[in-house]
């Protein structure tokens, strides 16, 4: 294959997009700024393809070039390529739901104030693919905090919505102080180490902690007995990304901003905000689990998380009626699956991460289609709760059965990604011993299947209110068409994903040299 | 594209035809009368004398995990697969009218159709899981939309149990998967592919066996409706419509016995004797237990979904017997039980349009009025007892003589476990003739009482039960039609 273009490039490229946008909102006559997003839909859609071009990281890195903390793994290509699909689909809901959110709008005419909604998504597009590439800690928090800040705007932008507002607030508060507990996590690990790097942490910390450092046979590393400071941090480090990825108990500002939130931003928060905070958790475990004298805690604090999640993930999804709450409850269920692979990071690393990836690539797809179907039946049906998807197999049997394959999807049925990803969770679970967690896990399968199915029963047990049939969008009728296809080809078809994960570099990754 | 894959290719493609707007009865009929037509093809094509898998076809999907859609059929499997045929083209004959939804409705039994089909026909323990939870939605809309009863209620309960008994198994399929011990495989690589890890001796460190065995026998057991696992089935069966009834009573419960068949018996040797005692228990509970339960059961329905429970029991004597003869037994009994309880289901459905409630009470000498409904009945009701003269016959006494003759008699006057289990097995035979005659007595007998007037079935209907009548018939008198398939897989199974 062809490597032409650098891996940066696509970041940049999307960094422009959004400030032509800015300046396309600035300077447009038209109030309608439908046009804008249907342009960054095609730029987007063209570097997902770019992105199969781009080149490899050099083998030895100068000092002072930006390859100290920015690399180009497979995973990092790969989430780069989630977060450009996530956000065009984003756009094609925002599009969607646009009539929506102009009525919460202040503005003399529809679509006036609407132009930020299809720009600002492009930055945060930007700060997860800059994350899903970060191999500093300094990156991660910049990238990071490109992707909240972004969010929080995003959440309270129907203004005139005191839901919206709501959670708008919720969502910056509670976003605020994980960055505080970032931040400072940050710093104790830097203070042990002396480096920001993940590369030289690890190895700063590897040294640093052995029994048998360089100096003599018996003498301990320079930090030893540091053991609880390094786990402060790294405690600090694990809070900050359990209020990303909505882990339990960091999950307290999950419902109440998914169901704020305009719907399109919703999706787009569970998908992209989650996929972000597990590659980061990823990389930073890769360092963390690496230290001997500490894996066993992590692990353990890894345990309790997941548990705790999927437990109170699952339970409290199980009354929901509304069915944004549902999926927000639904969202901290599937990230107790995902912490249980991490979990499992500590056993064979590659396996696991490789759990991880699948996992979330599968559940990008199922969620999006799932909202994307949820805004067009909400439009129609003027309002979100489950009832309002009685009888859609009458009403629409294609929007119907999409749905019905995005729900077996995110239940776990097989032949559908969503399975696969769960099976690939229990089989790595399984593999480091973790019974525990695959006993939490079995009954919150069965919880699951419970609140999923009750929205297909709606749609096909009930008899519609209104009979009326629903219009399809052409370009949304494509994005459920390409989907849910390639939900079913990646249960039943997996290769394509597992080839792009898989490292084209074979051994250890370039060295990095030191100050 | 072999015949196999047509097989199940057929069904799937069927339904989305139908939802795309064919006429859903007509071309659902037709599609079931040629994958019948298919199975008999491969059925007849299949070299007896070369044996083993044939018909194989392998698309590799994930080769880093030794994972492929690994299709074919052995002679095991090619009696499954003639079972789901028969039954599907006798389940959409015995199709009611459909007042709402008709495509929906058929595209459903074709679905449950295609995915036991696959999951008989998959040779890889990914596949060979994922086919048969292709069913479960299906079943779930069959259930709810067009059932009887407390149709939400039953709905709910058997799509639970089923799904939670379903990752159970796949927690032990996974397990299974990982203790593979690989330095005998091929390539040093793990594999789902089941006729590799058939082929390797040992392939699972026998002090693995018991933990694995346990997840599966649990899993498979919730399936099959083993006691205490089996709370669903009455309740689900007797809510159902008919074909869903008899697809799921009749053939895809057979999935778990099948499962036991293909993966516990002989990958897991040891990890069955460590648990036999368990599983003898469990089976003699569901053959009395549930046998007097079924006997005090007031309604033609859940007496039939029962009865079905209760003689899933005879198929786990059988596979605890563990030699080729209680196997092969057991496979047959899978065949017969899954035929004449799908002829039951079948003509129950017809009874309940004269009374929605299957009461025993509502009806009386309906045999006078409608002959060849009593004739038929009466058939299907002495199959499912095990009179001689049908495959059920044939196959209790093999599974009998099979688990008694399993192991040395230990002296003139004591018997071991399995012994026991056989002599308390025996008495499930009265109590089955105790119901079914029963039954049979108080509605096709006696005084005509004239509260639910029955009419001779329709012409569908008659296929219906001919066709399966016929197929037991002949399991009954000429067994080794049958058995020949059969008993060089089971050897094949147990040779390793």
């Amino acid at each position: 294959m062809q490597q032409v273009v650098p891996a940066i490039a696509l970041e940049v490229s999307v960094l422009l997009l959004g400030v032509l946008m800015l300046f396309a909102e600035a300077f447009s006559r038209r109030a309608d700024r439908s046009h804008m997003a249907k342009y960054a839909i095609g730029v987007l859609a063209a570097l997902v393809g770019f992105s199969f071009f781009t080149q490899a990281a050099p083998d030895t890195i100068a000092a002072g070039s930006y390859w100290k903390f920015y690399s180009v793994d497979a995973t990092a290509l790969f989430f780069k390529r989630i977060a450009l699909v996530s956000t065009i689909v984003f756009l094609v809901m925002a599009l969607e739901y646009r009539h929506i959110l102009a009525r919460f709008i202040p503005g003399e005419e529809e679509g006036r104030g609407t132009g930020e909604f299809y720009c600002l998504p492009v930055f945060i597009c930007a700060g997860l693919m800059f994350m899903a590439s970060a191999v500093d800690f300094i990156l991660i928090f910049v990238s990071l905090e490109l992707v909240t800040i972004g969010f929080y705007a995003l959440v309270a932008y129907m203004r005139r919505h005191t839901l919206s507002l709501e959670a708008g607030v919720k969502y910056l508060i509670l976003g605020a102080l994980s960055t505080g507990f970032l931040v400072y996590g940050i710093t104790w690990i830097f203070g042990l180490t002396g480096e920001t790097s993940l590369a030289l942490v690890k190895a700063n910390l590897i040294s640093g902690f052995s029994a048998a450092a360089a100096g003599g046979a018996s003498a301990d590393g320079p930090l030893a007995g540091n053991e609880t400071a390094l786990l402060f941090g790294i405690v600090l480090i694990l809070v900050a990304l359990g209020f990303k990825v909505a882990a339990a108990p960091f999950q307290l500002w999950v419902p109440d901003v998914y169901q704020g939130a305009p719907t399109p931003v919703t999706a787009f928060l569970s998908v992209g905000s989650k996929a972000a905070g597990f590659v980061v958790l990823v990389r930073v475990l890769d360092v963390f689990l690496a230290v001997p004298a500490v894996q066993g805690k992590v692990t353990a604090v890894l345990v309790l998380l997941a548990a705790a999640t999927l437990i109170y993930g699952n339970i409290t999804a199980l009354p929901q009626e509304n069915l944004k709450r549902l999926f927000a409850y639904s969202s901290i269920a599937h990230a107790g699956y995902l912490l249980m692979a991490c979990a499992s990071l500590g056993g064979d690393f590659a396996v696991a991460k490789q759990a991880v990836s699948f996992y979330l690539a599968g559940y990008l797809l199922m969620t999006l289609l799932s909202f994307l179907i949820l805004i067009v039946v909400a439009r129609h049906s003027r309002g979100d709760e489950i009832r309002h998807f009685n009888g859609l197999g009458k009403r629409s049997p294609m929007l119907a059965f999409a749905m019905t394959l995005a729900i077996a999807s995110l239940a776990g049925i097989p032949l559908t990604a969503g399975f696969l990803g769960k099976f690939l969770v229990f089989k790595t679970a399984i593999a480091t011993g973790h019974w525990v967690l695959i006993g939490i896990g079995i009954v919150a399968v069965a919880a699951g299947f419970y609140y999923y199915i009750k929205v297909i029963a709606a749609m096909y047990w009930r008899e519609p209110e209104d009979a009326k049939s629903i219009e399809i969008a052409p370009l949304t009728r494509a994005a459920i068409t390409i989907l849910g296809v390639l939900i079913i080809v990646l249960g039943i078809f997996p290769r394509p994903v597992l080839d792009q994960l898989r490292e084209r570099r074979q051994g250890p990754p370039a060295q990095v040299a030191r100050h | 594209m072999t015949v196999i894959s047509l097989i199940i290719l057929l069904p799937i493609a069927n339904a989305l035809a139908i939802m795309l707007g064919a006429p859903a009865r007509r071309s659902a009929l037709l599609a079931s009368w040629v994958q019948l037509a298919l199975t008999l093809f491969a059925v007849l094509g299949y070299n007896r004398t070369v044996g083993g898998v044939q018909f194989g076809s392998s698309w590799s999907v994930a080769p880093e995990w030794g994972l492929s859609l690994r299709l074919g059929a052995d002679g095991l499997s090619l009696i499954m697969l003639l079972l789901t045929a028969l039954v599907t083209v006798a389940a959409i004959h015995a199709s009611p009218r459909i007042e709402k939804r008709e495509g929906l409705f058929f595209a459903c039994i074709l679905l449950i159709d295609a995915g036991a089909a696959g999951a008989f026909a998959s040779f890889d323990l990914f596949f060979f899981y994922a086919f048969h939870e292709l069913a479960l939605i299906p079943t779930f809309l069959l259930i709810g939309l067009w059932g009887h009863g407390q149709r939400h209620a039953a709905a709910w309960r058997i799509t639970i149990y089923l799904a939670l008994g379903s990752i159970i198994v796949l927690v032990g399929l996974a397990k299974l998967y990982l203790a593979q011990n690989v330095a005998l495989l091929p390539g040093h690589a793990r594999t789902f592919d089941m006729i590799v890890m058939a082929k390797t001796p040992a392939l699972i460190p026998a002090a693995a066996q018991g933990g694995i065995y346990i997840w599966l026998l649990i899993g498979f057991g919730i399936l099959i409706s083993l006691v205490p696992f089996h709370s669903w089935a009455p309740g689900a069966y007797a809510s159902a419509p008919t074909p869903a009834a008899m697809l799921h009573a009749g053939v895809l419960k057979k999935f778990g016995l099948y499962g036991l068949l293909r993966v516990a018996v002989p990958l897991l040797p040891e990890g069955a004797k460590q648990w036999a005692h368990v599983l003898l228990v469990l089976l003699v509970l569901n053959i009395l237990y549930i046998g007097l339960v079924t006997i005090a059961q007031k309604r033609l329905d859940t007496m039939l979904g029962y009865s079905s429970v209760m003689h899933m029991g005879y198929v786990f004597l059988g596979i605890a017997a563990g030699n080729a003869v209680g196997l092969s037994g057991a496979a047959l009994l899978m065949l017969g039980h899954g035929l004449s309880i799908a002829a039951l289901f079948a003509m129950a459905g017809h009874l309940r349009q004269s009374s929605p409630t299957l009461a025993f009470t509502d009806f009386g000498g309906i045999a006078k009025r409608a002959p060849f409904l009593g004739y038929a009945f009466g058939m299907a009701a002495f199959a499912s007892i095990g009179l001689p003269g049908f495959a059920n016959f044939s196959s209790e006494i093999m599974v009998f003589f099979g688990a008694f003759g399993s192991v040395p008699q230990p002296g003139t006057l004591s018997f071991s476990a399995i012994q026991i289990a056989v002599i308390c097995g025996l008495w499930g035979v009265v109590i089955s003739a105790v119901y079914m005659l029963r039954a049979f007595r108080k509605i096709f007998m006696g005084e005509d009482t004239g509260s639910a007037v029955v009419a001779e079935p329709k012409c569908d209907l008659r296929w219906a039960v001919i066709i399966l009548l016929v197929a037991l018939l002949i399991g009954g008198v000429w067994p080794k039609s049958y058995l020949s398939f059969i008993q060089p897989s089971v050897e094949a199974i147990l040779a390793k």
